[in-house]
């Protein structure tokens, strides 16, 4: 055995036995966060690409900086605490489809903008990140993150524009669409992988 | 005088209409049924418009070349701004009104009857405001959630304020003749302008959604508190909440 696994080991057996505390959630982390995927949205927003290509890179900067489980199990309200593992298993990175290609679209009109950090600042339990969009000849909007460390890293959980909730409307949604569904998860989760 | 008669008439009449909203619920929709039904024919007076638009589709604003709506939505906004000027100071908003005074002031002298808007160079820009917001200010309940034929979202609140905005417009006393003239006019291609340009969030709210009616009502109400600053706290929700149990 190799020193370095036996570090290794020795590092993983202490994890399970004290676990470590999660990092403190802090407003500059946050704010680093934000401004690392607002960098990576002005890439995509100036890159020219088709509208796929546009959602495809919105698919990857949602599962790098979003914590998209908790995002998809709270829009699924109630439903989720009956669904089983392996249904919610399936939904998740379906409903990760449906939202980068649904906010792909919208953002698709913020080309020729900018998304701009402002700052950041503790809200009860996690960090808001104001920024601002400025779009060309229309006044700026203004759109928050919220950010938690909650999952084990920063990453955001929710955005607001011009006060407009993404979880609250995504969750009235959502709820809308399992009903024309009857409330069949599985089929909720075959429409959703198929937007 | 007249005016001034009517108007009081009008907010008495809905405001007393204005159902204060149950505690903890943040739609207060009782006329839903009503509601849903012009809901339906706004919608298909909107897919009339947009999609029978001979391939417009989508971008119909391009149709237009942005030179001459540019000027239309300069027109329609700089005579907005009396108006916006009378519920700044209704409302104690005295730096509001002084902004939009200067706005005015500069974009009908050096911006030509308002047709551009150098005022907005300047840093001096529109502090959106109407008589909604001052009813709301003076402390009116926002009222039963509204879809108009045409108009689309409103509150009991916002209708009584937009009707009054239209009966008591100081334009009349400050503007030009041509801004007195063309000024209702200008005001509603404004707004058909600016419908139109948002017209493909508009449409994917329309169309995609699984159900139009509730996302059109839930966006219109978050986004006319955060423009109020009412706002509930209790929207500012907390997924892991729910997932860990501790609330």
């Amino acid at each position: 055995m190799t020193l370095m696994t036996r570090r290794a080991l020795m590092a993983g057996a202490a994890a399970v036995a004290f676990p470590m505390p999660s990092f403190a959630l802090s407003a500059p982390a946050a704010q680093e966060l934000v401004t690392r995927l607002v960098a990576d949205v002005n890439t995509v927003i100036s890159s020219g690409k088709s509208e796929a290509g546009m959602v495809a890179d919105f698919a990857n900067i949602l599962n790098r900086h979003a914590d998209v489980p908790t995002i998809a199990r709270y829009c699924l309200g109630a439903d989720a605490r009956a669904a089983s593992a392996s249904q919610m298993a399936a939904y998740t990175p379906a409903f990760a489809n449906y939202i980068a290609t649904k906010y792909g679209r919208r953002f698709r009109e913020f080309i020729g903008g900018e998304i701009t950090v402002q700052g950041a600042l503790p809200v009860k339990s996690w960090i808001e990140v104001e920024t601002t969009v400025l779009l060309r000849g229309r006044s700026p909007l203004r759109m928050d993150w919220h950010v938690s460390d909650r999952s084990g890293k920063h990453v955001f959980f929710n955005f607001i524009i011009e006060g407009v909730n993404m979880l609250l409307t995504e969750r009235a949604e959502v709820g809308a669409m399992l009903d024309r569904q009857r409330g069949d998860l599985d089929m909720l989760t075959a429409e959703m992988r198929a937007v | 005088m007249m005016k001034i008669s009517a108007a009081v008439l009008v907010v008495t009449a809905l405001l007393g209409a204005c159902s204060p909203a149950p505690q903890g619920v943040s739609v207060h929709d009782p006329y839903e049924v009503q509601n849903r039904r012009v809901h339906a024919f706004n919608k298909s007076v909107s897919d009339t418009f947009s999609g029978a638009g001979a391939g417009a589709g989508g971008g119909s604003g391009d149709a237009v070349p942005t030179e001459l709506t540019d000027r239309v939505v300069n027109f329609g906004d700089n005579v907005s701004l009396p108006g916006m000027v009378l519920n700044g100071l209704l409302q104690g908003d005295l730096d509001g009104a002084v902004t939009n005074s200067v706005r005015f002031a500069i974009n009908t002298t050096v911006g030509l009857l308002g047709l551009f808007d150098p005022a907005d160079a300047m840093g001096v820009t529109e502090q959106e405001t109407d008589f909604g917001e001052t009813l709301a200010v003076w402390g009116v309940p926002e009222g039963a959630y509204l879809e108009l034929p045409l108009f689309g979202p409103s509150t009991e609140r916002a209708l009584a304020g937009r009707i009054v905005d239209m009966l008591i417009d100081p334009l009349d006393s400050v503007g030009t003749k041509e801004q007195i003239e063309y000024g209702t006019v200008g005001k509603l291609a404004a707004r058909v302008i600016k419908v139109t340009q948002a017209g493909d969030t508009i449409d994917s709210v329309l169309n995609d959604s699984a159900d139009s009616y509730t996302q059109l009502r839930l966006i219109y109400l978050q986004n006319r508190r955060f423009e109020l600053g009412t706002t509930p706290p209790e929207d500012a929700v907390d997924p892991y909440d729910d997932i860990f149990g501790d609330q």
